[in-house]
This record gives structure tokens, C-alpha cells and sequence, in this order.
């Protein structure tokens, strides 16, 4: 039996020759929360970006496959992967100020998907719109509805934005940091949210995060990411009891600790990134030959 | 373009915040108003038939200097033509120009803009190249070459501003549909299945327009100039059809004897481009939904 999201061995890279993502292989299944830590530049949302097939114009899939739904996107016509992307997964984007199209009011932007492909009425995808809004707590909807993005503040474009992933009842959505934009006291209800939602409509979840804190929070299992290798995949509770990879223990060492301020500031070793880089050298050397 | 100035209109209604219509649209909008009226109603509301020639009545100064001759509001030229009438069918003419070069360049320029900003790669490289050459040609060098090879008259100004100036546009709008297509609604937009092509006219071209209303009215004002110096040295619409540019190059010779030959044209011409670049800064400070 295949996961719902199933990457095996994806190789991602520039144009130019650098690689990004180093054979990476993942299982997020229905219903499941599976959360992607890392430091910036690990390859985290590049992985959700392949999936979805959003990648920047200057980095390419270079092998490997992406099993969704049990059936291989890579193998699809770049339409065809489109459609069936459209239909099954959505996007809940890093930065609600950009992720909304500043010309065009809300209520569209959320019903775009359902009418778009789902061939639902105008007014069916209204009413749910209407209703989504609500669920993710938006007092007066049909006033948001017509709104344009700037008149909202963050948190409530970061709600639309999470009614609008839920939308059209997706099997799959990816949170490329959904919280990184917000302060603290609406992260926190943005993530008790995000929670609600999945668990409400049993969606698989891909969430990524650097924030170590805040998968504890909603994750199921765990990937940690080093120079797009993953160098450490288990269950949220073994991993928060017992790390088995010394980069995992180093990064949990790392996050500040608010019950213990007189530590300071815990570097990652400089033994644990020597380890790391001996593991890249040999990955590289071992996939060249 | 019509339609979603519109449709912030009708925002401005509901949400019962009401900016004030600035000073600067009022003013630059009712001279351009006024100037359309009279280029439009300019055979029945012209005092004089301005080709009539009266060398009994040249250089007749205007209304409030002592020597006027009523009917002649702002004098006459040399060869004894009513300077009001000349200017209100020189307008005509320079509005036609303005409004025809003014869209045809906007509609080819973005066009092609907003195709090499968003598909880059090929398209990108060869348009943004011939942008490089042609922006190596000093444009009244050119406009001037250009009439020449291809003959005077009103189709030739308009080919000649179109063809020197869709880089303004192309560069512009190219820059700012890169700067769009980076954003992550358009991700959004395409994880939402739609295709390149309907992402680009929906989502990116909304959000363009502040951008190419401005450079439209900007490009209007510069076609008016162009079309000013292209008249200016003779190279316009055949020599007896008033132009503002034309009364200008004839207002110069009699500068001592008659200013207000040379004085009144320069008027309209100062007043109608900064009206225009002025208007298109104005809608863009009301309407533009980022900026307010």
C-alpha cells in the first residue's frame, strides 16, 4: 500500500549545477501531519514546491518521482499535472501579504478553485466560501468577501488564506511556514487552526517549519533537513524523548529554553556539521559513481 | 481598464471613506476637458475660418490690448489668421494624434512587456536587445528620419510615435510584471490549476494597470510634444492645416511685432502635457488600491 504523498529519491538542482535536494524520500499519508524542519536554505519548501510544481524557473527535477494519490505526477503532462494538482492538493503560502492578489476582492479568490475546476456553481461556491470563512473564525464574512486584501490585517489574510487551501476539500495540502509572518499571540491561534481544520476535514499535511516549537505542536511525524538531505525521519514523541542523529539533538539544544534564560545561546558543534559534510561528501561521491 | 476603475469607485461608496478628489485631477482633468470640447465642437465654435487669410486685419494684437478689432479674441498672425481659431482646430489635431499614438503604443508596448516579463527566457532576450538598439537612437532624430522616409501626414506621426516609443512601455511594464510574477499569488494561483497564459491576463494584468495609466496619459502628453516639434519643422499634416506646432515655428518670426502668435500656442501646449502627466499621476494616487 502506497502513502497518499509518496517522493521517492527527488533530486532537485539549479541549472547551474548545484544541488538542492539530495534524494529525498517521504510518506505523508491521509490524515497525517508530516512536519519538515531545518535551517533556511535546507530545502524545505523546495520540497513542497516540487510537489506542487511551483518550482523557481532556475531549479529543475533531476530524478526521482512524486506519487500522489497513486499516480506519478512527474510521469504527467505539465497540463495534465496541473489539473490533478488542482483538484487534489492546495497551498497554504509563507507570507499572507503577497500570497493575495492585491487587485481582486477576496470572495473570488477563495471560490476561483471550485468554480475553476471543480465546475461548482457560482452561488454554491459562495455560500461555501461563506461558510469556510467562518470556520476559520471570520466574523462578518460576507463583509470579508468583498474586501481587498489590503484592507485586512495579517492574521485575517492568513486566515483567508487557510479558508481558501480548505476550500475544495483537498486530500493534500502543503503549509510552507504558515506562521512565519505573524506575531507571536496570532501564530498561536493560526496554528490551533491549522489543527482544527485537518483534523476536521482528514487532510493530509505537509508543514514545513524551522520552528521546532511549533511542530511540536501540530506534527504527527518529523523530517529533519540538512543541505537538502534528510538526515533524520521519526515520530514526533520519539524525537522530542530521544534524537537519534546528533544534528537533531543539536538543533533541540539550540531552541531557547524560557524556564532557563541563563544558558545563552547553544551553537550547533562544529564535531556534528564536520559529521554532517563527511555524510554529503559521501552521498555525492556514492550517487556520481 | 474602464471597468476596474469602476469597480474601486464603487468600493469608495461602500466602505464610506471618501478621499478628497484632489486639487491637481480637478484641475488637470477640466483643462483636458475643456480641450477635448473645443476640439470637438471646433467648426462651430471657432469666431473665424482659420485659413481665411486678411492681410487688412494681420496682426491685430488681442481682445484687452488698445488696437483689437472685435471677433478676433486673440489676435491675428502676419497673414491676418485669428489665432483662437487656429488653436482650437490645432487641437483637434493634436488630441487625435495624442489619443490614437497615445493607446496604440500602450497596447503594443505592454503587450509586449508583460510577454517578455512573465514567459522571460527567448521572448525576454530578444525583446529586451531591440529595446537596447532602439533606445540608442535619440527619439526627435528619429521621429524626424522616420517622416521622412515614409512621408508626412497624420498616419505617418502616429507610426512614427508609435515606433519610437513602445520601449517606455515595454520596460516598464516588463520590469513590473517580473517584479509580480515572483509573488506568491501567482504561485497560489497556478497550485489552483490555472494555466500560464490565464494567469497572466487575470492575475498579473489587474494588477499592472496603475502602471499603464499613468504611462498611457504620460505617453498622450509626449505624443502632443512630438507632434508639436514634428509641425514645428514642417514635417507634420500639409503646411496650411493649423498646428500648434506650425503656429509656434511661424509665431517665431514676428516675435517683436506679434507676440501673441507665438505666446497663446505655447500656452496650450505647456498646459495640455503637464495636464496629461498630471492626470495619470492623480488617477493612479486615488485609485490604485495598494498605494491608498
Amino acid at each position: 500500500m502506497i502513502a497518499y504523498l509518496s517522493i521517492r529519491n527527488l533530486s532537485v538542482s539549479l541549472s547551474n549545477g548545484p544541488e538542492i535536494l539530495r534524494s529525498i524520500s517521504l510518506d505523508v499519508d491521509a490524515g497525517e501531519v508530516h512536519g519538515l524542519v531545518g535551517e533556511s536554505g535546507a530545502g524545505k519548501s523546495i520540497i513542497g514546491k516540487s510537489v506542487l510544481g511551483i518550482l523557481p524557473r532556475a531549479m529543475g527535477i533531476t530524478s526521482g518521482e512524486i506519487w500522489l494519490d497513486g499516480v506519478n505526477l512527474l510521469s504527467l503532462s505539465v497540463a495534465q499535472r496541473r489539473r490533478r494538482i488542482g483538484a487534489l492538493a492546495a497551498l497554504i503560502p509563507q507570507d499572507p501579504l503577497t500570497a493575495l492578489n492585491p487587485s481582486r476582492r477576496i470572495g473570488p479568490q477563495i471560490t476561483r478553485r471550485l468554480v475553476g475546476i471543480l465546475g461548482w456553481s457560482k452561488s454554491a461556491a459562495q455560500a461555501r466560501a461563506l461558510e469556510l470563512l467562518k470556520e476559520v473564525h471570520i466574523e462578518n464574512p460576507e463583509h470579508v468577501m468583498r474586501s481587498y486584501p489590503h484592507e485586512l490585517s495579517g492574521g485575517m489574510r492568513q486566515r483567508v488564506l487557510i479558508a481558501s487551501a480548505f476550500a475544495a476539500e483537498p486530500k493534500l495540502i502543503i503549509a510552507d511556514e504558515p506562521t512565519t509572518a505573524l506575531d507571536v499571540t496570532v501564530q498561536k491561534q493560526i496554528l490551533r487552526l491549522v489543527g482544527e481544520m485537518q483534523a476536521r476535514h482528514r487532510t493530509a499535511l505537509l508543514f514545513v517549519t524551522h520552528d521546532l516549537g511549533v511542530v511540536s505542536k501540530v506534527c504527527d511525524h518529523l523530517s529533519v533537513l540538512y543541505a537538502g538531505m534528510i538526515v533524520e525521519k521519526s515520530q514526533m514523541r520519539s524525537f522530542f524523548a530521544a534524537p537519534s542523529h546528533p544534528y537533531s539533538r543539536a538543533l533541540l539544544a539550540a531552541s531557547p529554553k524560557y524556564d532557563d534564560l541563563s544558558g545563552g545561546l547553544v551553537p550547533v558543534p562544529q564535531a556534528v556539521i564536520d559529521q554532517l559534510d563527511g555524510e554529503i561528501t559521501a552521498f555525492d561521491k556514492g550517487s556520481r559513481t | 481598464m474602464l471597468c476596474s476603475i469602476q469597480s474601486y469607485a464603487m468600493r469608495d461608496t461602500r466602505s464610506e471613506i471618501r478621499p478628497k478628489l484632489g486639487i491637481r485631477l480637478w484641475l488637470c482633468g477640466g483643462w483636458l476637458f475643456c480641450l477635448v470640447l473645443g476640439a470637438l465642437f471646433a467648426p462651430w465654435i471657432s469666431p473665424q475660418d482659420p485659413l481665411a487669410q486678411d492681410l487688412f486685419a494681420a496682426r491685430l494684437p488681442p481682445f484687452w490690448v488698445a488696437g483689437s478689432e472685435p471677433g478676433f479674441w486673440l489676435g491675428t498672425d502676419s497673414l491676418g489668421r485669428d489665432v483662437l481659431s487656429r488653436m482650437l482646430h490645432g487641437a483637434r489635431l493634436a488630441l487625435i494624434v495624442a489619443f490614437i499614438a497615445g493607446t496604440l503604443t500602450c497596447l503594443i508596448g505592454s503587450t509586449l512587456g508583460i510577454f517578455a516579463g512573465y514567459y522571460q527566457g527567448w521572448a525576454d532576450r530578444v525583446i529586451s536587445r531591440f529595446i537596447d538598439i532602439w533606445m540608442a537612437f535619440p527619439p526627435v532624430l528619429f521621429a524626424i528620419l522616420l517622416i521622412a522616409v515614409i512621408g508626412t501626414g497624420m498616419t505617418s506621426i502616429i507610426i512614427a510615435i508609435i515606433i519610437i516609443d513602445w520601449t517606455r512601455f515595454t520596460r516598464v511594464v516588463r520590469a513590473e510584471t517580473m517584479s509580480q510574477s515572483v509573488m506568491d499569488y501567482i504561485a497560489s494561483a497556478q497550485v489552483a490549476g490555472r494555466g500560464k497564459f490565464s494567469t497572466m491576463v487575470s492575475e498579473i494584468l489587474p494588477n499592472l494597470l496603475p502602471t499603464i495609466v499613468v504611462l498611457l496619459s504620460l505617453e498622450m502628453g509626449i505624443a502632443v510634444i512630438v507632434e508639436a516639434i514634428l509641425s514645428f519643422v514642417n514635417l507634420s499634416i500639409s503646411t496650411d492645416s493649423p498646428t500648434w506646432g506650425g503656429m509656434i515655428a511661424e509665431g517665431r518670426i514676428s516675435i517683436h511685432q506679434a507676440w501673441w502668435v507665438l505666446v497663446f500656442p505655447l500656452i496650450a501646449l505647456f498646459l495640455t502635457v503637464l495636464s496629461f502627466s498630471q492626470f495619470g499621476e492623480g488617477l493612479k494616487d486615488r485609485f490604485d488600491p495598494v498605494l491608498r
